[in-house]
């Protein structure tokens, strides 16, 4: 992968675009704020309006975690990496590790350095966060490692369908597109579902404020994500065994 | 030394590969013939364990691919000319393969050598010319410096320069005691390369040997006949023990008798011949003949004949 240089531009397209919306959404708010209503200033939560450009860079990943596995369907290089590595299931697991970790320390630094940007842009009277506060870290990390683990979801994908742009669609279907079409209908109805999108528990993992009963707890939603991940990768590693390459 | 054994493939309901037995020994050439769809390939891919045999299994000196540990050091293989990624250089792509089986960086860079490809080791490998992917994959298959090798249809793409540096290194691997199995549709090319012989038609084995019994059995003199009394002159000829086959143009193809006895019998019946002429038929007749019934693709002439006539 790192030998592929249109991954290198991928992420500094990821990273301007990730910090770009901090800076941009930081500013716009600070020369509106004396436009806001009180309600809308005491319900301002600086960290989640910084962490926004990471919807992004989840989209992103996404499309860099497909690619892991389907370029090599696409090119045909998967029969030289299998046959290198006949043990399959170990190709799986070293192409997952090595993609998690760079997915999260590009997590972290783009989660980081959004907040960052972000809050220094937020200058007095608009209250800005600092990672001392209350559930700051959290969301910061947490926004950090979401992306991680959406990566690895999108490998898992890729592994099953086996195509780009299956895989693609697949991915951001299950990340934008569900929830779209879900708050057109009934919230009686959508509410329990959407609960499960990755949308709504990241954007839990990214608010220091609690979202209420409309989503889970931070760390709950990002198990459910975690169990995404380990799901589609294990249907993925196992069609992966058992499939002719 | 590599044994396959029994294997069978299905696509759907498309046998590829039919309860298919042979083994590829140590220290010669052997060639992997057979026409197109025949199931070359798939058997190659089975080999090295990409694709999953429905029945039977293929092992290397005992071994099923899958359970070597560092596999490119015990097998190489060129599959499919160009399956890389098109954004790594080649150096990469080799480097790569290396790391994955504890090879060293020095040997990346002598197969880079020993192929020809040391000019252009850090281009883009989606730059390359068919016959430089080519070398690329010969590169690939001897990173390990392998005691089993295989290529599938390995001169695909090669100028006539590159295949006899093909066939050399060919045969100079097999002379250093390695088992080397190269598939081809060209008798003519095997006939030049290889020491033994497996033939296959419709996934079936037809034929196993040595390329010189393969010469002698099959590539055998006849004489051209024709005649205005076929029909008489083919009965009186089989009296003889001739065996006989009549062609496409009305001639007669025969085998088993000389020109001078087939001239006597014609004379002594007072049948005119307008011409007797004596040939000898190419390796690459006897592998169509080998092979007519297994042919799944016939070319059709342009008078809407085919051109095989007892195929499906
Ligand atoms: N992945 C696949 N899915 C479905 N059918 C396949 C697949 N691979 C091969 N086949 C079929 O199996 C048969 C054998 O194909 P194979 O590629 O092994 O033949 P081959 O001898 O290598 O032919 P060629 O000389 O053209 O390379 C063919 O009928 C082919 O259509
Ligand atoms: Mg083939």
């Amino acid at each position: 992968m790192r030998t592929v240089r249109s991954t290198v531009w991928t992420l500094l397209a990821m990273a301007v675009i990730t910090l770009g919306i901090a800076a941009l959404a930081a500013s716009t708010i600070a020369s509106r704020w004396n436009t806001f209503s009180v309600v809308r200033r005491l319900t301002f939560d600086p960290t989640s309006m910084s962490l926004r450009g990471l919807l992004f860079s989840q989209l992103i990943i996404g499309v860099l975690g497909v690619l892991v596995m389907s370029a090599e369907y696409g090119t045909g290089t998967i029969r030289a990496t299998l046959a290198a590595e006949p043990r399959r299931a170990r190709v799986l697991i070293a192409k997952s590790a090595v993609f998690f970790v760079l997915a999260a320390v590009v997590g972290e630094v783009l989660a980081f350095g959004g907040f960052l940007i972000g809050q220094s842009l937020l200058t007095s009277p608009v209250p800005h966060a600092t990672l001392t506060q209350p559930g700051v870290l959290r969301a910061v990390t947490g926004g950090g490692l979401v992306i991680a683990v959406l990566g690895l979801f999108a490998l898992g994908l890729a592994t099953i369908i086996r195509h780009s742009a299956g895989a693609i669609t697949a991915y951001v279907g299950v990340l934008l597109v569900v929830p779209i079409i879900l708050q057109t209908l009934p919230s009686s109805f959508s509410q329990p579902i959407l609960k499960f999108m990755p949308f709504t528990i990241s954007n839990a993992m990214t608010s220091v404020a609690s979202q209420g009963s409309s989503a889970f707890s931070p760390w709950v939603g990002f198990a459910i994500l975690v169990g995404y991940a380990i799901v589609s990768l294990a249907i993925g590693g196992w069609l992966l065994a058992t499939r002719d390459a | 030394m590599i044994d396959v054994r029994g294997v069978t493939k299905r696509f759907k309901d498309n046998v590829a590969v039919d309860d298919l037995n042979f083994e590829v020994p140590t220290g010669v050439v052997t060639g992997f013939l057979g026409p197109n769809g025949s199931g070359k390939s798939t058997t190659m891919r089975i080999i090295m364990g990409l694709d999953h045999a429905d029945q039977g299994e293929a092992v290397i000196n005992g071994t099923p691919y899958s359970k070597l540990a560092q596999p490119l050091r015990e097998v190489g293989a060129l599959l499919e000319a160009k399956a890389i990624h098109p954004g790594r250089t080649a150096f990469n792509h080799l480097w790569f393969l290396a790391q994955s089986n504890g090879i060293p960086r020095r040997r990346v860079h002598d197969v880079i050598e020993l192929v020809g490809l040391d000019q252009v080791a850090n281009r883009r490998v989606g730059k390359f010319s068919l016959g430089m992917g080519q070398r690329l994959g010969i590169a690939a298959a001897l990173l390990g410096d392998p005691g089993t090798l295989l290529f599938d249809e390995p001169i695909n793409g090669l100028d006539p320069e590159g295949i006899l540096w093909v066939r050399n290194l060919l045969k100079g691997l097999a002379s250093e005691g390695r088992t080397v199995f190269v598939s081809s549709h060209l008798m003519s090319e095997m006939a030049l390369t290889a020491d033994h012989l497996v033939v296959i038609g419709r996934g079936r084995l037809i034929s196993t040997g040595s390329v010189g019994d393969f010469i002698a059995t099959n590539a055998g003199q006849y004489v051209r006949v024709r005649t205005p009394r076929p029909d008489e002159l083919e009965g009186l000829l089989e009296a003889q023990g001739a065996q006989i086959r009549r062609e496409g143009d009305g001639s007669l193809s025969v085998s088993n008798l000389s020109a001078e006895q087939i001239g006597i019998t014609s004379g002594n019946a007072g049948i005119f011949l307008y011409e007797l002429s004596p040939q000898s038929a190419s390796l690459e007749d006897a592998f169509m003949e080998m092979t007519r019934d297994s042919v799944e693709y016939h070319g059709h002439r342009l008078d809407g004949a085919t051109a095989t006539t007892n195929g499906k």
